[in-house]
């Protein structure tokens, strides 16, 4: 008998759904032996959870409020990915576009709301945008890798936000904090049921959608996923590769920026520093895990809401260390990508009899 | 002649597809096989079965009598069964010697240099190879590289040899060297089992052939009881080849006119070095050339893909040298390109996707900035009935189709909006005869339209069959023009090789 590893000649559709919700469980086993040791019982814990995330108005505006950054990021990222672009700068994105809408929210001198909205959401989708575009257009014209340029740029501004918030822009009642005044009341968006819970959701779904119809209805949809699927061969169909480039990572970075947007306006009411804990590196994971489609965002941003908020309850019931919960998120991530395997390649148990 | 393998009603499905149905032939020790099939009659599938890389639902598989069952291609190796692929495995940065060790098995972490270096250029000698073991692969013409693939089988001991389409790469002249290689094999008491779809070759090289045909071995046929003529018959399922009417009375419109022509390539050397023709309204002009010698770069500057540097394309009146692939075809330049799946097709997306490529931005196939995915969908349905594309079920990408219907994909978007120059590079490479021969019926009703077309082929016969003319390429020049019919196939290859031979012009 002989184990061997066959390559599916088709995914198959079965294995595409199923393997992530198994791998899901089996993540849970494995964290459940953790809190095993850590002298826990893990279905409690589970349960603790899930009631936690979904089981109450206020953990479920939570894990959609959680969720609402990681959506837009994770359709921004996800977009560049179509193209085979690499847009590791979403981090980054989400600090420019939340400088680019403080600054109208605080110095514009534009006092109607839906004016203020509108201009903020702009200036966050530019400056996101050609954040972004920077790494696109060194990528067009003289092919240098997204990757780095993109990344580095994480760097540069995060310490350009921290910039203004130790410095010009520091609250002047604010004690020194590093953070911006408080946005005007018409600076904000509107929150629903006594929670946090904000229209900047709302927002992200409407750019789900919008992005689902782009890719899969547009003209620019249809050369992007030919630039994706064969750059060669768009060449040769007179697509101009070079300007696609450009523009994608325009967009890609212009919604995380709208990200920014959303959770200043949103939630924070104020620039200020660390205003993004990683969501737009979890973004990555987020569009690679979807498999690049825009409702796999908007469902795989839900299920790590759910791991966020509900990893938070986990330290404050049972005392556990921060870093419980990462290990957790981390199993989770390492069986949804090993699931991957099982999707595109089967186990085949054979005879081997050999001769010769 | 004893048997060494035998092969009885295998059987390999895919999900949706059965490759193989019902295949079983013999190989005798010391015996070329050929096993003819068009594309998608299962030969790589067989291929893939027999060196251990698919397992078959059913069906025996015997070697010396014995039942065996292989699980990888080290187990086939193992056994003594080895394939030279289409695509070679070799590594261009490193010399000869080094490329034949990393294929052998048991190298000792000191190795003896010397002896093994005896042992590769005793093979050599034997087979009269003209190799150095020194030199860097990539510094190889495609012939010598296919040599080497050849010396790691019989390092290894190999008893048979299947060669999967070994003279798709070659010249006239380096088939024939391979022919005289394989004689020598096949006294030395190896098999080989033959892949190609040349007819001339697979009936000049032959002992026997079997005929695959939907997965099935329909028939096996020894030498003396077939030629050209019953081979196709079996295989295409027609009697005769049918011999296409040359377009005698050719209009004397210059549709196409290149100017002193030079293209450079990245290191700055001349790809094409001042080339000059004309091409008529309605013309075939065949170009012939050992792979290497312009006419890639030929095909790329006339459809916009390579910059030129010096010299202008005239198409009709208007000057096309400076421009885009877009712009090329909306001047009526179609183009077959010669590596279909890298640059032809994107691979991911669906058959009515690929369809569309060139007119995307055409008014009939969009909305605004919409796509018209009804007009989309019925192009595709019309294409695929016109062309006779066999798809896979709706939505499925691409990649998965057959070779020949991938070239037939490409073609239809091609020819859809009746280009006025088609620029085909190496069109039939690779595919079996009924498509190759639907290709060609194309081209002909194409030039009978006035589409003019500038065939580059490595074929000669097929070069000799289609064109109004041949002219002949060597190191980015057009040394010569042959008249189809007046010449002969050995005349062209000595012209090839670069003897400068005016006949007609």
């Amino acid at each position: 008998m002989k184990l061997v590893i066959e390559r599916r000649d088709t995914s198959s559709t079965l294995m595409r759904f199923a393997a992530p919700v198994a791998s899901i469980f089996v993540a849970l086993a494995f964290a459940g032996f953790l809190l095993l040791a850590a002298g826990i019982n893990p279905l409690e814990a589970y349960r603790e959870i899930l009631i936690e995330a979904v089981g109450s108005t206020y953990g479920l505006s939570e894990t959609l409020v959680k969720a609402t950054p990681l959506i837009l990021a994770g359709l921004g990222v996800s977009i560049a990915f179509r193209m085979q672009i690499w847009n590791i700068g979403a981090e980054g994105q989400i600090y420019i576009g939340a400088m680019g809408a403080t600054w109208v929210a605080l110095f514009s001198g534009l006092e109607n709301h839906w004016m203020l909205m509108i201009t903020m959401f702009s200036a966050a989708f530019i400056c996101g945008g050609l954040w972004a575009g920077v790494a696109g257009f060194l990528r067009a014209r003289w092919s240098v890798n997204e990757v780095i340029v993109t990344l580095l740029m994480n760097y540069i501004a995060i310490l350009l936000v921290d910039y203004l918030v130790y410095g010009p822009w520091r609250d002047p009642q604010g004690f020194n904090f590093p953070l911006t005044a408080q946005f005007a009341d018409a600076a904000r968006f509107a929150s629903f049921f006594d929670t946090r819970l904000h229209s900047g959701f709302f927002l992200a779904l409407v750019f789900a959608l919008l992005l689902y119809l782009f890719m899969e209805r547009t003209v620019w949809g249809y050369q992007i996923k030919v630039i994706g699927s064969n750059p060669q061969a768009a060449r040769y169909a007179g697509m101009r590769t070079g300007q696609a480039v450009f523009w994608v990572l325009f967009l890609s970075g212009a919604i995380a920026g709208v990200a920014g947007f959303s959770e200043v306006a949103g939630l924070q009411y104020r620039l200020q520093h660390g205003l993004s804990p990683g969501y737009g590196y979890t973004a990555i994971i987020i569009a690679w895990l979807a498999r690049r489609s825009a409702i796999g965002v908007v469902i795989v941003s839900l299920l790590m809401g759910i791991l966020l908020v509900g990893g938070d309850s986990l330290q404050m019931l049972w005392q556990l260390p921060i870093a419980f919960v990462y290990a957790f998120q981390g199993l989770i991530l390492f069986f949804l990508l090993g699931s991957d395997f099982f999707i595109q390649y089967r186990l085949k148990l054979i005879r081997g009899i050999r001769h010769g | 002649m004893p048997e060494l393998l035998q092969i009885e009603h295998i059987r390999k499905t895919f999900p949706g597809v059965i490759a193989l149905d019902d295949v079983s032939f013999t190989v005798a020790t010391g015996e070329i096989h050929t096993i003819l099939g068009e594309n998608g009659a299962g030969k790589s599938t067989l291929m893939n079965v027999l060196t251990g890389l698919y397992h078959p639902d059913s069906g025996k598989m015997c070697l010396d009598g014995t039942e065996v069952h292989f699980t990888s291609p080290r187990d086939s190796l193992a056994c003594g069964i080895g394939m030279v692929h289409q695509h070679f495995m070799l590594v261009p940065a490193h010399s000869v010697f080094e490329n034949i060790l990393l294929a052998l098995d048991k190298v000792p972490l000191l190795y003896n240099r010397k002896q093994y270096q005896q042992k590769i250029q005793k093979i050599i000698d034997t087979f009269e190879l003209d190799l150095d073991l020194d030199t860097e692969v990539w510094k190889l013409s495609i012939g010598a590289q296919q040599w080497i693939e050849l010396i790691k089988l019989l390092l290894r001991d190999c008893r048979l040899l299947i060669l999967d389409e070994p003279t798709a790469v070659l010249t006239p002249q380096e088939t024939d060297r391979l022919f005289r290689v394989l004689r020598l094999l096949q006294e030395q008491g190896k098999s080989i089992i033959f892949i190609s779809h040349k007819m001339r070759e697979v009936v000049e090289i032959s002992d026997r052939v079997t005929v695959l045909k939907k997965g099935r071995s329909i028939s096996t046929l020894d030498r003396g009881s077939f030629d050209r003529e019953i081979l196709a018959g079996l295989m295409i399922g027609q009697d005769k080849i049918p011999e296409w009417q040359k377009n005698l009375q050719m209009s004397e419109n210059i549709v196409l006119d290149i100017r002193n022509l030079s293209v450079r390539n990245d290191r700055g050397l001349a790809d094409l070095d001042q080339v000059s023709l004309q091409l008529k309204e309605g013309e075939i002009l065949g170009i012939a050339g050992i792979a290497g010698n312009g006419q890639k770069a030929l095909a790329e500057a006339l459809t916009g893909l390579k910059p030129v540097t010096r010299g202008k394309i005239f198409a009709g009146e208007v000057d096309i040298t400076h421009s885009t692939a877009r712009s090329s075809y909306i001047s009526g330049i179609a183009h077959i390109p010669e590596d279909r799946k890298s640059i032809g097709i994107a691979p991911d997306l669906d058959v009515a996707d690929n369809l569309i490529m060139k007119s995307y931005k055409n008014p009939l196939f969009r909305r605004g900035f919409f796509q018209n995915r009804g007009a989309i969908r019925r192009n595709a349905e019309d294409k695929v009935s016109r062309f006779a594309i066999k798809t896979g079920p709706d939505g499925s990408p691409v990649r998965y189709l057959s070779g020949g219907n991938i070239q037939k994909v490409i073609i239809a978007r091609e020819l859809s909006e009746n280009p006025r120059v088609l620029v085909a590079l190496y069109p039939t490479r690779g595919l079996d005869i009924g498509s190759a021969e639907y290709i060609h019926k194309v081209i002909v009703e194409g030039a009978g339209r006035g589409m003019s077309t500038i065939l580059i082929a490595e074929d000669l016969d097929e070069l000799l069959k289609l064109s109004d003319r041949i002219a002949v390429m060597f190191r980015g020049r057009i040394i010569g023009y042959a008249d189809p019919r007046r010449t002969t196939r050995e005349e062209i290859g000595l012209m090839m090789s670069g003897e400068r031979q005016d006949q007609a012009s």
